[in-house]
């Protein structure tokens, strides 16, 4: 009687582990079957690779994705999203996905390296980078930060500041107090960092979705100062999209793909342009754990490190490519290290697919300069819910 | 004599509940008399710290965790309460872990077989198991997201949770091998000896005497997997960005711990109950073996 409950027990938690295995295996497969396109032809898949999660950050490419402009241009293009692991430029150069974005001094280093990749467009044409510090410490420029102890990521994020407090006349070793910082802003806000690196999309709104004890509202950005590596000179170009060198020079079909891909992608980011609100809708229903006003302020922050954009969207500009190229190569680390050793060759980048993609777009009429571009005004609410 | 055994037994098993709660009590306690008495700063020695801040953000209270639990994820139309999310997510990641330990057991304990059977092998593999828990799992994760992204077979295609359930396969497997390993190697001479007086051959022993032989050994072995499955598919998920996961909700909801640091807490404690939940469901298969486990203790 025992035994044989014993057997039962046993059976079916067996039975339970065969059914997770099942679901494991079923619930996870995605339906990737026989996509076509509205005339009925089939479509070409297409992967781009994300830096990470889903969030505004990339509304663009999801916009694209749900008003079917990728499957206007014949492509079925599967976004895949950043892990902490995942280096989307070497995911490009593996070949494990067709296009990736990565901002342009991270990839520069990993061209260096070895990886054929070029850059074909250049999405965000300024910097959102920040170094952020309450009011009351007044570090309102780079030379500010004398004796203070400031916090940055680390991983190649750190290379703009560098060559901020270097062109203060500051020595990064011995004139301030570098620390770790955590990728959030806790460090700022209970006082252990001075000034604290932040990005004007993500890490900055945090703080503004954070309670100040002294208000008992939430932060307000006169609470708060702001060193942004633009007016400092030592901007670097950030997301950009990379394609494959290689498949560039020889593959007429990838360099007829590249040209359609861009051209869907550019119009997302148009899209988010004009319609944020629904731009950040999207974004939130693919999934993003962070809230809705968290990422319709993402969307117009991002909007407002593309538009506008005098030579339309995605040009990359010279004068901006050579300042980001400068820094990477003079810019030193605690370690010494720059970013790149020498001049990058003249695959790095290229403007001839985006060129392609604009003119198609002026054709339809749609407006890839952005000139009369004007932020919405975003409320945050605690916590970003 | 029976009513007293069984008397017993229900007295064990309260006991084992009663030391259960406690044991969260405690853990509790602790919590909040540090929060209450430890210094708002935390401490630190010579510029490290050593113990951590108390402040509502490094440490929120037990109630707003748990009140944080309660509320809608976030405040878009129709969020699940974060706890409802938090075991969508827990089933995803046990899916996904059972998979791995599923395929890292079969490889361990056909690894263990092969060692048993072939002393040479066992010398030449048993040190490169070994090293293979050495490598890191961060430098494995985007190699296999890497290859997986090239397979593509007829409608076959890999998917980014197969990545994730490789790496816990790869956790798993180890354990399996080694404790599986040590059970077939376990009867004693005397007994190999007389199965070698029946003129049974390799096969035969294996079944009749190695095999049950193995099962103490193999049991915690395959608990131990399952324990490792479990952690390698939360850092997978984490590592390698696969969707809908326990390890993924971990990182997204700390990305908010400026903001809302109570919420982070939720998907920890999802992970520790999924842990339990595993050793559980590997108890439960135990069970069903218990004819052959003498010398393990029934867990």
């Amino acid at each position: 009687m025992k035994h044989s409950k014993r057997i039962t027990l046993g059976v079916a938690a067996l039975a339970a582990s065969a059914a997770l295995v099942l679901s494991g295996c079923s619930s996870s497969s995605s339906t990737t079957s026989a996509a076509t396109s509205t005339d009925g032809s089939a479509l070409t898949p297409v992967k781009l690779q994300l830096q990470w999660f889903t969030q505004a950050q990339f509304a663009g490419y999801y916009a694209a994705l749900d008003q079917g402009y990728f499957a206007d241009e014949g492509l079925d293009v599967t976004i895949v999203e950043g892990g902490t692991d995942i280096v989307p430029q070497t995911q490009l150069a593996d070949g494990a996905v067709d296009y990736a974005v990565a901002w342009v001094p991270k990839a520069l280093a990993s061209r260096e390296q070895g990886a054929g990749i070029t850059d074909v467009a250049q999405i965000l044409q300024k910097s959102g980078t920040l170094q952020v510090s309450m009011a009351d410490k007044n570090i309102k420029t780079a030379a500010d930060l004398k004796g203070k102890v400031v916090g940055n990521w680390g991983y190649g994020n750190e290379f703009e500041m560098f060559a901020g407090i270097t062109k203060a006349g500051l020595d990064p070793a011995t004139d301030v107090q570098l620390v770790q910082q955590a990728f959030d802003e806790s460090g700022l806000l209970d006082g252990s960092i001075d000034a604290a690196q932040a990005e004007t999309y993500n890490e900055y709104a945090q703080i503004l979705e954070t309670i100040n004890p002294a208000t008992g509202k939430l932060y307000q950005p006169s609470d708060l100062n702001v060193i942004d590596w633009n007016d400092e000179g030592t901007a670097m170009l950030q997301d950009a999209i990379w394609a494959n060198t290689d498949k560039l020079n020889n593959d007429q079909a990838y360099q007829d793909q590249t040209v359609k891909f861009l051209t869907a992608a550019l119009k997302g980011w148009i899209y988010a342009r004009d319609n944020p609100q629904k731009a950040s809708d999207i974004v939130v229903a693919k999934g993003s754990q962070l809230g809705a006003s968290h990422q319709l302020w993402q969307t117009n922050e991002i909007n407002k490190l593309i538009w506008p954009s005098p030579d339309g969207i995605g040009m990359i500009d010279d004068s901006a490519w050579k300042q980001t190229v400068d820094v990477a190569m003079t810019a030193k680390n605690l370690e010494g290290t720059t970013v790149i050793t020498k001049e990058p060759d003249s695959d790095a980048y290229t403007n001839t697919y985006v060129q392609k993609a604009l003119d198609a777009l002026k054709g339809e009429g749609v407006d890839v300069t952005g000139t009369s571009y004007a932020p919405i005004t975003v409320t945050l609410t605690e916590g970003g819910k | 004599m029976t009513m007293t055994r069984g008397a017993d037994r229900t007295k064990s098993r309260a006991s084992a509940v009663l030391w259960g709660v406690l044991g969260i009590v405690v853990l509790a306690v602790l919590w909040e008399g540090y929060k209450a008495v430890g210094p708002v700063a935390g401490v630190e020695l010579f510029g490290t710290s050593i113990l951590p801040k108390t402040d509502d953000r490094s440490m929120p209270h037990l109630v707003d965790m748990l009140t944080r639990a309660i509320e809608p994820v976030n405040t878009s139309a129709g969020s699940p309460p974060v706890w409802v999310a938090v075991i969508g997510a827990a089933l995803n990641s046990l899916g996904v872990a059972a998979v791995g330990w599923a395929v890292g057991s079969v490889v361990g304990f056909l690894i263990a077989l092969l060692m048993q059977r072939l002393h040479v092998a066992e010398r030449a593999v048993l040190p490169w198991l070994i090293l293979s828990q050495t490598v890191p799992l961060i430098a494995l994760a985007p190699v296999i997201v890497a290859w997986g992204g090239k397979i593509q077979i007829g409608a076959f295609s890999w998917d980014r949770w197969m990545s994730v359930a490789v790496i816990a396969s790869y956790l798993a497997f180890f354990p399996v091998a080694v404790g599986a390993l040590r059970g077939l190697q376990s009867p004693d001479a005397i007994h190999v000896e007389l199965m070698r007086t029946y003129n049974a051959g390799w096969f035969r022993t294996l079944l009749k005497l190695r095999l049950p032989a193995s099962v103490p050994y193999l049991l915690p072995a395959l608990r131990l997997g399952a324990a490792s499955a479990i952690v390698g598919t939360v850092v997978a998920e984490v590592s390698t960005g696969y969707k809908g996961g326990i390890g993924r909700m971990i990182i997204e909801f700390a990305q908010s711990g400026t903001s809302d640091p109570a919420k982070a807490y939720a998907p920890i404690a999802g992970a520790v109950v999924l842990g339990l939940v595993s050793a559980a469901i590997v108890a439960l298969i135990g069970l069903s073996l218990k004819r052959f486990n003498r010398q393990e203790a029934a867990s």
